[in-house]
């Protein structure tokens, strides 16, 4: 997990970048499902509402160089929603250990 | 609603081309078990379900099985990428490729297209989160035959990462039919009710 000071300082790689919102953003799946069967679990909730502030910094630095990845996310001119690859592409995700290609 | 996200819940990068694992991997896509079929079933579920907490888990699990199922499609597609005709051939795809190419279509692994005969959606809370129990064992189950296939690594983590969600979102569910049991006030055995005319 990246600092929060790190994340906001300078252009990260994409992939880099795009693995920790990957992790953070599971993370919050993870944490949603058992919330609705334990909702009075308030060290759980904590750690929910801890990773949603983490999540958003995340993705509006990556939206920031790399366009939206969101519906309600900001476009740079112009329209940057229809770029490739689409997350379904080999290039567009990155790799779980050992050197990105 | 729902909105997009353009990323994957969880990576898939499938630098090999492997059209045999292709026909076999599409039967998490529109077979019997498959994420197609989970999704529909849960958010087809919700309508008639009861307490909070058990609305809530088949309104979530349902819309993380669409993630599953880009996941499963996102695997398929790179599986038939860039393959020849000859590997295709000889990987006996063949009867794949002439009905859809190099596309991803609904299908079962044994060629039957996405049928919704094989879930339900009974309108009773106890009767569907007991069908979701078995429903996430069988998916848990078709992974493990997957793996046990699967030589490529590339291939390996992705099924690793959706055979570990069956188990958490059997978990989910289990948790969520104790909260149904105890809400309806229902003994925790296992039998069938009692109805009028039996009684």
């Amino acid at each position: 997990m990246l600092e929060g000071g790190t994340i906001m300082d300078a252009k990260m790689n994409k992939k880099e970048l795009l693995k920790e919102i990957t992790a953070v953003h599971f993370s919050l799946i993870d944490l949603h499902l058992y919330l609705n069967t334990h909702p009075t679990d308030q060290n759980a909730l904590v750690s929910y509402n801890s990773l949603v502030t983490n999540a958003r910094i995340l993705k509006e630095n990556y939206e920031k160089f790399y366009g939206p990845l969101s519906y309600g996310s900001y476009s740079p001119y112009p329209w940057q929603w229809i770029n490739e690859p689409w997350p379904w592409e080999c290039e567009a995700n990155f790799k779980l250990c050992g050197e990105e290609r | 609603m729902w909105t997009y996200e353009k990323f994957l819940e969880y990576p898939v990068k499938i630098k090999k081309p492997n059209p045999k694992m292709a026909t076999i991997v599409v039967a998490q896509y529109g077979g019997p078990d498959g994420e197609l079929g989970a999704s529909i079933r849960y958010l087809s579920q919700r309508f008639s379900m009861i307490t909070p907490q058990a609305i809530a888990t088949l309104n979530d699990i349902g819309t993380e099985e669409l993630a599953h199922l880009e996941m499963v499609g996102s695997m398929v597609h790179q599986l038939l990428k860039g393959a020849s005709i000859e590997e295709i051939e000889a990987a006996g795809a063949s009867a794949y490729y002439v009905d859809h190419g190099r596309g991803v279509y609904p299908v079962s692994a044994s060629g039957i297209p996405f049928n919704a005969g094989a879930f339900q959606s009974k309108g009773d809370p106890i009767v569907d989160l007991t069908e979701n129990l078995a429903a996430e064992q069988k998916a848990r189950a078709t992974y493990e035959y997957l793996i046990s296939v699967a030589d490529d690594p590339d291939v390996i983590e992705p099924l690793k990462f959706l055979r570990e969600r069956e188990v958490v979102h059997y978990q989910r569910f289990g948790e969520a039919l104790r909260i149904v049991q105890d809400h309806l006030q229902e003994p925790h055995l296992f039998i069938m009710p009692k109805t009028n005319f039996s009684k």
